[in-house]
């Protein structure tokens, strides 16, 4: 099935390999430049980290060993509501942006003192604007009533929000479609080749000849890079997700572990597991799970599941993301991370300004996100 | 009340009459009914309104598989009226759009006990509360409903 | 609490119970979990304590039933239920009442709540006997208070003798609709009206299947005596009415319902509508373990893959009874048989002779009582309405959305369910697609002009039955 808005149907500037959060971001960018683009999208069934996440759009304590990721996310977050306005703008969805802060639970008093040591390193790193908050249990109380006499405290980064990142796909879905993109969904691409001049792309039925192919397909990646002369090792790392039924809002903060969406609806998990491509659950992970939410708040005892499933979060060695053009195929992009929420900003910004060729215009250095680094 | 709008009971075999409240009224009930059916049968359409858009619904199915029954039990908000059996004293009430969250702790003593209790009756003190006409003691409290609105 | 079995069975309808009391009598230890209280299914309900004094309401195949859970009562080890007299049976079927299955995990823990407290139970073979639901019937206004399904309405007559409110109007299309309206009219009820919502050209195509039908001869007769019975009535019986629609009053609940026969839109007052458009497997489930299933055209809905004795495309696990595909409550009675003597013939309990000789009247009375379903297949098959129904009905009813929603996720790139989702919410309620799976994946399927297998359904993810977060917790081992 392809959804095209095209008028020549075979040919565009960009390919973008993946329609999830990543690629959807891109794409948002490259379409505004006037580029004709096209996005590979597998079937019904697919990894779908995109579907899988927490909606979180988070800065606090991200990149304490790379200060370059540091100001990538904050970047990003100073960029979602420009990104948020025009995608309400152009489609009606409000993907329900908020950025009032958010908070990184702690349930022991040597959790606490661990995470504020992190935090204090990172904002000598960053000259002392690296703004968070120490609350202990009396002073988190004050912010959200409902929390457990037990949690040692949390740390409050005044620049963390959080998005619907369901609405978020949807709206960067119909935004590209409405700007003229063409989404063809017809299953993995089965064949992916450099011409002398672009490159030749197949799935199901569907043949494209494209000057630029930017892959976004997460796992996939791993498969489709070496086709072009990059490396994406990424690896699977399981979080297990548990969902309870709407109810009426008593948590309006984002946090590390627990989310209520503005349907109302509560989002648990903070697990991680390397086990291959295994998206299952398992009780003792999902019960764990359940046991450090109703620790939080112990009022969640009560909330009905709705349902738990395994996401696979896309995991480089260091955790940090890869953007690396090709060397040895020119126009060939690889662009990989496992926060496409917090980064779609920058995707849609900075990293699109860069694919289509304007470079990186930015007070520090992208280089250290190039796969090279893997190879030392 | 029941009113025109409940369902009738026809001619049934003897069994143990237990009495619950409905929206804090004290109705009688047979054993083997389902909270829902209770409802039903008190005519008290509709029994909840959806998280939603607020939207009024009722039971549906009475077999567990809509969940449009959802209704507050014995202090439990988004209880499956088709799929819980009546007790003695048990407190049914609407369902007013999302459920709105309360400590085990604060929620009714009663259903606490009657979840652990295998034989599902009630402390000896509220069937004498109950037997002398005092009432107050068990009166169900309202404030899940104006909590929520 | 003993926690391992040879054989776990989900569900004490006709299959569940007749395959337990096998299975025990062969010398399996057996666990049945079943979410109702007593044992019986949805079919034969409360038939172990009859709520109604009057037996000729509801009618000799309901009180056939008692026979079974008496059986059934007499192989339990914990008596639940009454126990008579014990005769010779094995009593090795432990039976859990008001227990409710909420996953069964990869490594085969079958995770159970019981009175609040969640509890996992270990078996070498599972059966799931999870009897089957009334299709949806996805009608503008079919979310208003005061519209039930005709089986909702027989639940309410077999566990608490209560009848409808009137005035009452029943509309759709199967047995069951013809039955409830008997048994309502035995009972006393005044009926406004039956709206009978069967294609016309149904009776032609199901002609060619009459002879077949044949061999179900007394399932013809059942049909015809209902039908007598209603014309003796004399309640108003309209065939062929079409664009049904509830109409809400002033409380927000059904006032009246209208529908259009022969080019004329007609209205009638009710306080009750009772819909029904025939029965579908449960197959929650078997789709939460990721059981391989098939689409039936014949039957319009999924059934899994199972063999001549229930086993499923992940072996050790079977399907039995109205789970696997509707065949009514005595096809599930020897489909639940016929499941037990092959769990008995794995776990080394019969020998393979004393299995096939044991099966051989069991599959002769099995496709005795299946021949007459190509007939009501083809003669019920719900109308196009009901399958893929108006922009401005609502398909999903707990998160709210309409079949015009799916269709525009369509539009928009969505090319199955479970994208569907992620694009409007569908399916993400408390119900979990039970109401909405069938409808938006025929929807999808419409809109791309492909197969609905081609489609696919929902994943359905645990826990399948409600369990809070503090249950869940109360799991966790202690060391972390």
């Amino acid at each position: 099935m392809a959804v095209c808005n095209l008028a020549d149907r075979c040919e565009a500037d960009v390919a973008i390999i993946g329609g999830g959060l990543v690629g959807l971001a891109v794409a948002t960018g490259l379409i505004k430049k006037n580029l004709k683009v096209v996005i590979f999208d597998e079937a019904d069934v697919a990894f779908r980290a995109s579907r899988g996440n927490f909606g979180l759009v988070w800065v606090q304590g991200k990149g304490d060993t790379c200060p370059e990721y540091a100001k990538l996310s904050r970047l990003s977050a100073s960029l979602w509501p420009e990104l948020g306005a025009e995608l309400s703008g152009s489609t009606g969805i409000d993907v329900q942006l908020e950025q009032q802060g958010g908070l990184f639970f702690c349930l022991t008093e040597q959790e606490l003192e661990q995470r504020v040591q992190m935090l204090e390193a990172m904002k000598q790193q960053h000259q002392g604007d690296y703004p968070f908050e120490v609350l202990d249990n009396a002073a988190l109380k004050a912010l959200v009533p409902e929390i457990g006499p037990t949690v040692a405290g949390a740390t409050f980064g005044p620049l963390d929000g959080h998005v619907n990142p369901l609405l978020m796909m949807r709206a960067l879905t119909k935004n590209f479609l409405a700007k003229g993109g063409c989404l063809v969904n017809c299953g993995p691409v089965e064949q992916l080749e450099a011409h002398s001049k672009g490159f030749g792309i197949q799935s199901g039925d569907q043949c494209w000849q494209v000057d630029k192919v930017v892959l976004a397909a997460g796992l996939g990646n791993k498969q489709l890079a070496p086709q072009l002369g990059l490396d994406a090792p990424v690896e699977p790392n399981r979080g297990q997700v548990l969902i309870a039924e709407r109810v009426s809002p008593f948590l309006k903060f984002p946090t590390s572990h627990i989310r209520q969406t503005n349907e109302g609806t509560i989002q648990c998990g903070d697990s991680k597991e390397d086990v291959g491509l295994n998206e299952g659950t398992s009780i003792e992970v999902m019960a764990q799970i359940a046991k450090r939410a109703v620790t939080l708040f112990p009022l969640l005892e009560q909330a009905q599941l709705v349902r738990a499933w395994g996401a696979l979060r896309i995991m480089t060695p260091d955790g940090y993301p890869v953007y690396q053009e090709s060397e040895s195929h020119s126009g060939a992009y690889l662009v990989t991370c496992h926060s496409g929420v917090t980064l779609a900003a920058a995707h849609a910004g900075p990293v699109a300004d860069w694919i289509a060729g304007e470079g990186f215009n930015l007070d520090f250095s992208m280089e250290v996100f190039h796969a090279n680094r893997f190879q030392l | 009340m029941p009113t025109d709008s409940s369902f009738k009971r026809l001619a049934i075999q003897s069994r143990k009459n237990l009495r619950v409240w409905v929206e804090g009224r004290p109705v009688e009930v047979m054993e083997g009914d389902s909270a829902a059916a209770v409802m039903l049968a008190q005519g008290e359409l509709p029994t909840r309104t959806t998280a939603v858009s607020a939207t009024p619904r009722a039971p549906y199915c009475m077999m567990g598989v809509c969940f449009e029954c959802l209704m507050e039990i014995d202090g439990v908000a988004n209880s499956q009226g088709c799929m819980t059996p009546v007790r003695e004293g048990m407190r049914i009430n609407r369902q007013q759009g999302a459920k709105t969250l309360k400590e085990t702790s604060a929620l009714d003593k009663n259903s606490t006990s009657n979840k652990s209790s295998k034989n599902n009756t009630l402390n000896n003190n509220d069937i004498l509360n109950e037997a002398n006409g005092q009432d107050t003691a068990i009166e169900p409290k309202r404030t899940v409903v104006e909590d929520t609105l | 609490m003993k926690t391992h079995y040879d054989l776990a069975i989900v569900g004490a309808g006709p299959a569940g119970m007749s395959a337990a009391v096998k299975a025990a009598s062969a010398g399996l230890s057996v666990a049945v979990f079943d979410e109702q209280t007593a044992p019986g299914g949805q079919i034969y309900r409360s038939v172990g304590l009859p709520a109604l004094i009057d037996q000729s309401i509801l009618g000799a195949d309901y009180y056939y039933g008692a026979k079974l859970v008496d059986s059934f009562g007499r192989s339990l080890s914990n008596s639940q239920v009454k126990k008579s007299s014990i005769g010779d049976t094995c009593c090795n079927v432990d039976y859990y009442n008001s227990a409710s299955v909420w996953e069964i995990t990869a490594d085969r823990q079958i995770c159970v709540s019981l009175a609040g407290r969640s509890s996992c139970f270990q078996a070498q073979r599972i059966l799931l006997a999870t009897g089957a639901q009334e299709r949806p019937v996805p009608f503008p206004g079919w979310t208003l208070p005061g519209v039930m399904t005709c089986g909702a309405a027989q639940i309410l007559l077999k566990s608490s003798g209560l009848t409808p409110s009137a005035p009452l109007v029943l509309a759709g299309s199967g047995p069951l609709l013809l039955l409830i309206a008997c048994q309502l009219l035995r009972a006393g009820q005044s009926i406004s009206a039956i709206l009978e919502t069967t294609p016309r050209e149904n009776q032609l195509r199901s002609a060619k299947h009459l002879f077949g039908a044949l061999k179900g001869w007394r399932y013809l007769v059942k049909g015809m005596r209902l039908l007598a019975e209603l014309k003796k009535s004399g309640v108003k019986h309209i065939k062929g009415a079409s664009q049904l629609q509830g109409i809400a009053g002033e409380s927000g609940c059904i006032d009246a319902v209208s529908y259009l026969h022969k080019n004329q839109v007609s209205r009638i007052a009710c306080k009750t509508l009772l819909v029904h458009q025939g029965v579908v497997p449960n197959v929650q489930l078997g789709r939460s373990i990721g059981l391989k299933h098939r689409w039936s055209d014949e039957q319009q809905c999924w059934h899994p893959d199972t063999d001549d004795w229930g086993e499923s495309s992940d072996s050790g696990i079977f399907v039995a009874g109205d789970s696997a595909g509707i065949g009514g409550a005595l096809a599930a009675e020897q489909q639940g048989l016929l499941s037990a003597l092959q769990i008995s013939y794995q776990l080394k309990k019969l020998s393979k002779t004393e299995r096939s000789d044991q099966a051989k009247p069991l599959q002769a009375e099995l496709s005795k009582q299946l021949a007459i379903r190509p007939f009501l297949d083809v003669a019920y098959r719900p109308a196009k309405e009901f399958l893929n129904p108006a922009d401005e009905t609502i398909v999903c009813r707990c998160e709210e959305v309409t079949a015009g929603n799916i269709r525009h996720f369509v539009k928009d790139g969505c090319t199955g369910p479970n994208q569907a989702k992620a694009f409007g919410r569908s399916g993400m309620g408390p119900c979990q697609g039970r109401l909405c799976g069938l409808t938006v994946s025929q929807i999808i399927a419409e809109e791309r002009s492909v197969r609905v297998d081609e489609v696919g359904y929902y994943r359905i993810r645990p826990p399948i039955k409600p369990l809070n977060l503090g249950e869940l917790a109360s799991m966790a081992k202690e060391t972390s």
